[in-house]
């Protein structure tokens, strides 16, 4: 919402606020000021808190001034060479502004044409050039005719884009003024929030100011009006439905001419936003910004000839097929929850909306018929949620508007009809008020504010803040009695409304006047999150082995995750939660894949990297049958692909990642978190290369997959040579099976023997579980097992393989010798060639 | 004195003289061939003691023990020297240009949004705030109406919303819904949570503007909850993330499940107040919304507000933390480019 602050002092002395610090007091009230435009006059000097723009009008240069004669410039037939008053003299300054030809050749003109007029040397901006480029006025030649100086237009000076003619100043403008003493302006640019839709008004807001500096209010008055009367001969009136149609007024005026309005009033419309049309029309949008009810006029005359006599207006739904061509030439489409204004004949206009094209006041009308009436703002929401049209009339009663604005904005509406389209208004008015508004009465102690806010404020201040801001207030001993204002609707009752009051009276008082507390009630029952903990101890875990921690997006497309498999087609249909309303087609519903999202992470930043090693923790979404919301399923993906060391100067690239790097992590992984009986067993998955794929499982809980991508997904991707590793874990799973405590292994003070033996088994025997039974048949002095290396050759076989492991023997008593070790070494061999047939290499063999 | 007395004296001052000259390990062995070999004067001396007078054998014996100590330690102070040259040579040799950069070591780092909420998680952590989580694909109810926002309300204008095609079931907008999920949870207890969450909602995707961004909120019901308890809980948290001597300012605001509602704004933190462009020439930052939590909403959360009261607060970290590192567009923090992630 605009508001030119002068057009807020027709209601409110503010002599002596600045224009910073006016702005200041509608941010603290609740009316943030989104930037401030200086028409004119100067920006104030200080240190300045708000966003300002605009130009300034130079004193010296800027002025009223008179056109006393047009005249055609010798050699151009579209310019005018003006003889113009200054106040200092007479000059002749040269214009094309068309709005100068009807005057061309009358001489010395009767009624000289006020004007805004710069001097040489004035800066303003350039009407001939899109947007706002400053310029400044020298002398130049236009054939033939020296040119110094310029009648202004609306754009040149910043008042609005209108560069078609030049401002027609009112004709009592003083001749001489400065410009910026006749009408310069600050226009304060606020954000209406939801709740205060009243104030999308400049008496809303000038209410506001009054409130928060104790200036009275001085509100405006229109014509007296009665019901009934000439009007009821002229038109009849029915409302079918109260409910939709709380009130509606219907005022006339008769004998007018659609011509323009007076200067001011088209300058304050230009500037508040809304383009002035003419008289009548302006007239309406004019009271609409003044105190934020919508009115609409028809053309009475066209009404009378489309009902072929007395027309009726009636309110009501639409008909099932109904049709209308709205001003803007649109025609949405109606159905039976769209209230319509209609008369026997068919729909005028969408209640609250916008009017029709046919019946609306026009150039040559004579009979404005001003409808000012109620809407029920929940139908209207409903109705703009279908049609989707915007316009500042449903803007306002799409936030509700109070009934009692449609008879106060009536009267002031065909007064300025009157005043400004000329005619006489018809005796008489048409009021259908059928579902009588009744404010709302609140109760409330100095304590119940104290209570909410921990302030005290006395009973006396809150009871001036409200009445400063329209309510009717009476002290009842340690009560206040509030009656609502009648131009609002969002104060309740009961304990919502006391809160509403709260609200009121403290935003008036100043939050910062509340002075500031710690916390002292008893804390609630001590209750941790060990699921969130445990996902910050992944994430500590992962990035302490070396990979970096990612956030995903969780809107995806199923075509997006479908990469997953080859010929880019899932095995089986997937159910999505998919969105009504996707900002993009590739983001049309939530994913389901956290190795999708790996992926993509992967091929996004493999071109900047010649190694990656990623890892994302976060939900997924699995929709359940019977559930209303999907499953969000924690997951945790890690992504590798190319080198793991960074290459430097003087080493060469490592080798690209394999299997067992990912592997690797894992086991870091898994370590870290302290499970117990964690098994990795091959597996095949439609995304992994069949014989690089392994799930991972504690008892027979698979807690996930890992593996190579599958050559023909990868080709789904932008990747390169390098192998692509990816892992994706149930992370509930995790979480729920990780140990934050566990038992730490006690260290021997007795020196460990360290020896090597390698075992021929076949190639069949999965070195897991060799190696389990080493540690199995190896007792407790065994103490640690690994695995160095893994040899095939034709000596050894067909079919078979040597795994060499180092064995370390301790014990925490004694020092073991040379026999402890054969003890140790021959159980190990007696046994493994018991299960696997395995067969010891000779020392010498081995390394 | 006796003649190899004097002897003895002008070997040992001959023998250090010969030692200056030597440079080198090798060039040792010959000097001690020379000097204390068995064809020395020192040995021959030694020798020939038999077949010296027995009067003369103490004089001698003491005279030659003196040159050979002298020629010994001689000996041993050259060696140590030649050492150390030697190894200084070695030094030299391997000496390396140190600005020469270092190797890289892989390094993992925790993404910008997560390190901010482990920083909120701590500062209301040390205020005795809990942390409840709530799902981020809510029902319209959860999302809207418990808060206060009956279906065509004009504040439903507030949020755009992601919808599902499930009747009744949106992407949350913000997480307010965990403030009714949790008061249905611990109701009668009092609360005091955060609720850290993505939100996400119907926006164009550009440098300042995500469809997706993590929201923290703060929720805490008791009896006897005040404003102005809200405003020192907001003003400590203020002072912990932006320093001892951050000033803030509470502006009027709305937010449906919340009344009164305020904007909680900051003193810029990279200009001081006095105007740049990371607050727009305004000197303060917008940091959270709060307000007194609205009846209804605890009506709905199962509390009675005639006997409860509470205040709630809601920020987005993704904006602050964009000015807090400079960061110059929102969508980095989900494009996890590496060249900005390797940044932190």
């Amino acid at each position: 919402m605009k508001a030119p602050l002068s057009w807020l002092k027709d209601y409110i002395d503010l002599d002596g606020v600045g224009i910073e610090e006016l702005a200041n007091l509608l941010t603290n009230v609740g009316l943030e000021v989104e930037s401030v435009q200086l028409v004119g006059v100067e920006k104030p000097e200080g240190k300045l808190k708000n966003k300002y723009f605009g130009l300034s009008w130079d004193k010296e240069k800027f002025v009223v001034a008179e056109v006393v004669e047009v005249n055609q410039h010798p050699n151009a037939d579209r310019l005018t060479l003006c003889e113009l008053n200054d106040g200092t003299g007479i000059t002749t300054v040269l214009t094309g502004a068309p709005n100068l030809f009807p005057y061309l050749g009358k001489g010395r003109l009767e009624k000289p044409l006020k004007v805004a007029y710069a001097r040489e040397g004035s800066t303003l901006y350039d009407g001939h050039q899109p947007g706002q480029v400053m310029t400044k006025l020298k002398k130049t030649t236009i054939r033939g005719i020296d040119s110094r100086s310029m009648i202004c237009s609306e754009k040149e000076l910043g008042i609005s884009e209108e560069h078609e003619g030049i401002i027609e100043l009112d004709a009592d403008a003083p001749v001489g003024m400065p410009l910026v003493n006749y009408m310069g302006d600050v226009v304060y640019e606020v954000a209406i929030l939801p709740n205060m839709a009243r104030d999308a008004s400049i008496l809303g807001i000038a209410r506001e100011l009054s409130a928060v500096t104790g200036r009275p209010l001085c509100l405006p008055e229109g014509v007296a009006m009665e019901k009934g009367g000439a009007i009821a001969e002229k038109v009849g009136l029915e409302v079918r439905d109260a409910e939709l149609n709380p009130r509606f007024m219907l005022g006339m005026v008769e004998g007018t001419h659609a011509r323009k309005s007076p200067y001011w009033v088209q300058r304050r419309l230009s500037l508040a936003g809304m383009r002035p049309i003419d008289a009548l029309v302006d007239a309406t949008n004019y009271t609409m910004l003044e105190i934020g009810q919508p009115l609409h006029a028809f053309d009475y005359d066209l009404l009378r000839e489309r009902s072929g006599g007395k027309p009726t207006i009636i309110t009501r739904t639409a008909y099932a097929g109904e049709k209308i061509t709205l001003l803007d030439g649109s025609e949405p489409q109606l159905d039976p929850q769209i209230e319509l204004v209609t008369d026997t004949v068919g729909p005028l206009s969408i209640a609250g909306v916008m009017g029709g094209g046919e019946t609306g006041v026009h150039a040559g009308t004579r009979s404005p018929l001003v409808e000012s009436a109620n809407w029920n703002f929940i139908n209207l929401r409903k109705t703009l949620s279908k049609t989707h049209i915007n316009s500042e009339a449903a803007y306002r009663f799409s936030r509700d508007v109070h009934p009692a604005l449609a008879e106060t904005a009536l009267g002031l509406c065909l007064k300025r009809v009157r005043e400004w389209g000329g005619g006489e208004v018809v005796q008489g008015v048409l009021d259908e008020y059928g579902k009588p508004y009744e404010d709302t009465v609140n109760r409330i102690s100095a304590q119940d504010i104290a209570d909410v806010l921990g302030q005290e404020i006395s009973l006396e201040e809150s009871t001036q803040i409200l009445e400063r801001l329209g309510f009717t207030c009476l002290i009842e001993g340690s009560e206040m009695v509030a009656k609502s204002p009648a131009t609002r609707t969002d104060i309740e009752t009961g304990i919502i409304g006391q809160r509403n009051l709260v609200e009121e009276i403290s935003r008036v008082y100043g939050y910062e006047r509340i002075a500031p507390k710690r916390l002292s009630d008893e804390l609630p029952p001590q209750i941790g999150n060990p699921g969130l903990e445990a996902e910050e101890r992944i994430r500590d875990i992962m990035v302490s082995i070396g990979l970096q921690d990612t956030l995903a997006y969780r809107q995806t497309s199923p075509e997006r995750e479908a990469r997953l498999f080859i010929g880019r087609k899932a095995p089986e249909a997937l159910a999505y939660v998919r969105l009504k309303n996707p900002i993009t087609p590739e983001r049309t519903a939530m994913r389901r894949s956290a190795m999708a999202t790996m992926l993509e992470l992967l091929e996004y930043n493999a071109k900047f990297r010649p190694g990656l090693a990623l890892f994302e923790l976060g939900p997924v979404f699995l929709p359940v049958a019977d559930e209303v919301l999907p499953h969000e399923a924690l997951r945790l993906s890690i992504g590798l692909t190319g080198a793991w060391d960074v290459a430097s100067w003087d080493r060469p690239q490592s080798k690209a990642m394999d299997f067992f790097d990912l592997k690797g992590v894992v086991e870091g992984l898994l370590d870290g978190l302290h499970l117990e009986g964690v098994k990795f067993q091959a597996t095949g998955h439609p995304s992994f290369h069949p014989g690089k794929c392994a799930e991972v499982r504690v008892g027979e809980e698979v807690l996930g997959v890992m593996g190579e991508l599958h050559p023909q997904v990868k080709k789904n991707y932008a990747f390169g040579q390098d192998a692509v590793l990816v892992a994706e874990f149930d992370g509930e799973a995790l979480v729920r099976l990780s140990n934050a405590v566990f038992t730490n292994k006690a260290i021997s003070s007795y020196p460990a023997m360290v020896e090597d033996i390698a075992l021929i088994v076949d190639e069949s025997v999965p070195a897991e579980d060799l190696e389990a039974l080493i540690w199995q048949a190896g007792g407790k002095l065994l103490v640690d097992v690994k695995l160095f290396d893994v040899y095939r050759d034709a000596r050894l076989g067909d079919g078979k393989k040597s795994l060499a492991y180092q064995l370390t023997y301790q014990a925490f008593d004694r020092t073991l010798n040379d026999k402890d070790a054969l003890n140790i070494r021959n159980r190990i061999v007696k046994q493994t060639k018991n299960t696997f047939g395995a067969v010891l290499r000779s020392q010498q063999e081995i390394r | 004195m006796l003649e190899i007395e004097g002897k003895l004296q002008a070997e040992l001052a001959r023998g250090i003289e010969a030692l200056q000259t030597v440079a080198k390990v090798e060039s040792l062995e010959a000097w001690k061939q020379e000097f204390l070999g068995k064809s020395s004067l020192v040995m021959q001396t030694y020798g020939s003691m038999g077949k010296l007078a027995k009067e003369e054998r103490p004089v001698i014996g003491k005279a030659v023990n003196q040159v050979k100590v002298g020629l010994e330690a001689a000996l041993a102070e050259k060696e140590e020297g030649i050492k150390t040259a030697s190894q200084q040579e070695t030094f030299t040799k391997e000496t390396l240009d140190v600005t020469l950069p270092g190797r890289t070591p892989r390094r993992g780092r925790i993404h910008p949004l997560h390190l901010t909420l482990r920083q909120i998680y701590q500062i209301f952590g040390d205020m005795g705030f809990q942390i409840y989580r709530s799902p981020e694909v809510e029902t319209d109810d959860y999302n809207f109406t418990f808060l206060n926002i009956p279906p065509y309300h004009p504040a439903r204008d507030m949020w755009d919303t992601f919808y599902t095609e499930k009747e009744g079931v949106v992407l949350r907008t913000h997480t307010s819904p965990g403030q009714v999920r949790v008061m249905r949870e611990r109701v009668p207890e009092n609360i005091r949570v955060i609720l850290p969450g993505t939100t996400m909602r119907y926006e164009q995707l550009t440098a300042r503007s995500e469809i997706e961004f993590i929201q923290v909120e703060l929720l805490v019901v008791g009896k006897g909850i005040t404003f102005a308890d809200m405003r020192g809980t907001l003003n400590d948290f203020a002072r912990r993330t932006f320093g001892e001597n951050a000033r803030t300012r509470l502006r009027p605001s709305f937010f449906p499940f919340t009344e009164p509602s305020a904007e909680m704004d900051v003193q810029c933190f990279v200009c001081g107040g006095e105007g740049c462009g990371v607050c727009k020439g305004t000197g303060w930052l917008e940091i959270l919304g709060c307000g007194m939590v609205h009846p209804t909403v605890l009506r709905y959360g199962g509390y009675d507000p005639a006997v409860y009261s509470g205040f709630a607060a809601g920020m987005g970290i993704d904006r602050s933390t964009l000015m807090r590192y400079h960061i110059d567009d929102i969508r980095h923090f989900r494009n996890n480019d590496i060249r900005f992630l390797e940044q932190f």
